[in-house]
């Protein structure tokens, strides 16, 4: 229960849960050892992680951090579509969303077709992004 | 205290079983050396090979897409473990297993699905594909998305080369991709 209340309030961002359980399975169990003795420890260690596991943080809603994925309606490819969607935004934003977004190029791949550096490519291709979400194009 | 492997392994299945995982993976054995297999409860998300896995990094790679519940699980993997066994000796042409593709792009998507359907034993080319996927002028962005194919072997990049026949290149490096086609019967 502790440990419950702790992941809800605590906004930190745990390792891996495998990463977890190595760093502690030791521990935990010498004090299941000592305080129940080696009958009752084991089935006590099993129970302690997985009621670990089930209060660990589970997936979050948008895992990878990119753009939801853009559905094309009308069976169109989603690439046509993100053109369609860009197609107001200035030319060097729009070719960065559409190579990254639509076709997923890297950004290495973007700034050689764009003639600039990566990191150039990246700006605007975020810039895009936040120029779409504001709706601030038109 | 050092926890027994009797005991971590019956933890491990516990927690497979009870399906409280995001993902499990495990490390197996092939001829092209050690691959990590990771699935979700949707199907297999992840083939990492030895020459490019760090299993640190591909955790924490595994942690940003799927989520922070993963454990190393051979249960979880287990039936790709199996058809992938079959795959190497020989025994087996295509696999019956679903794969996770959350989070991955729509065109991505797209020209994975394509691939799925190159055969065993065929190949095939960035531009045939590209084609095949509806896009005829990407073939390079069907190159990158070759380029980062998290389930090789299972979404066989191994089968796309280049226009003029070169093996072009290949995560596992060229002589795995190689050593596939061969296997496969593709090259003599």
């Amino acid at each position: 229960v502790r440990f419950r209340k702790m992941m809800g309030t605590v906004p930190i961002d745990l390792p891996p849960f495998e990463r977890f359980y190595a760093d502690h399975r030791d521990v935990v169990l010498g004090h299941l050892l000592r305080k129940l003795g080696r009958n009752g420890a084991e089935d006590a260690f099993q129970e302690t992680f997985l009621r670990a596991l089930h209060a660990y943080p589970y997936r979050r809603a948008h895992p990878t951090g990119e753009l939801p994925e853009l559905v094309a309606e009308d069976g169109r490819a989603a690439y046509l579509e993100l053109d369609h969607l860009a197609s107001t935004l200035p030319p060097t934003e729009r070719a960065a969303v559409v190579l990254r977004y639509g076709y997923d190029l890297a950004y290495d791949d973007i700034a050689v077709a764009l003639g600039s550096s990566a990191e150039a490519a990246r700006q605007a291709a975020s810039s895009g992004v936040r120029r779409l979400r504001k709706g601030t194009v038109r | 205290m050092t926890v027994s492997a009797d005991l971590d392994r019956r933890f491990r299945d516990a927690a497979a079983t009870a399906g409280l995982l995001d993902i499990g993976f495990d490390v197996i054995d092939s001829p092209i050396g050690p691959l990590l297999v990771a699935a979700s409860d949707r199907g297999l998300a992840r083939i990492s090979f030895s020459a490019t896995f760090d299993p640190e990094e591909t955790i924490e790679s595994l942690a940003r897409a799927f989520g922070p519940r993963i454990l190393r699980s051979s249960r979880t993997i287990d039936p790709a473990r199996r058809q992938l066994d079959e795959y190497f000796d020989g025994r087996r042409e295509g696999f019956e297993l679903d794969v996770d593709l959350r989070g991955v792009p729509e065109f991505t998507r797209r020209v994975l699905n394509e691939l799925a359907r190159v055969p065993y034993g065929r190949t095939t080319t960035y531009a045939q594909l590209a084609v095949s996927a509806g896009a005829p002028r990407a073939a390079r962005a069907v190159g990158a998305v070759m380029n980062r194919n998290r389930i090789p072997i299972v979404l066989p990049c191994h089968r796309v080369v280049g226009t003029n026949g070169s093996l072009t290149g290949y995560a596992g490096g060229l002589d795995v991709k190689e050593r596939l086609l061969r296997l496969e019967g593709a090259l003599l």
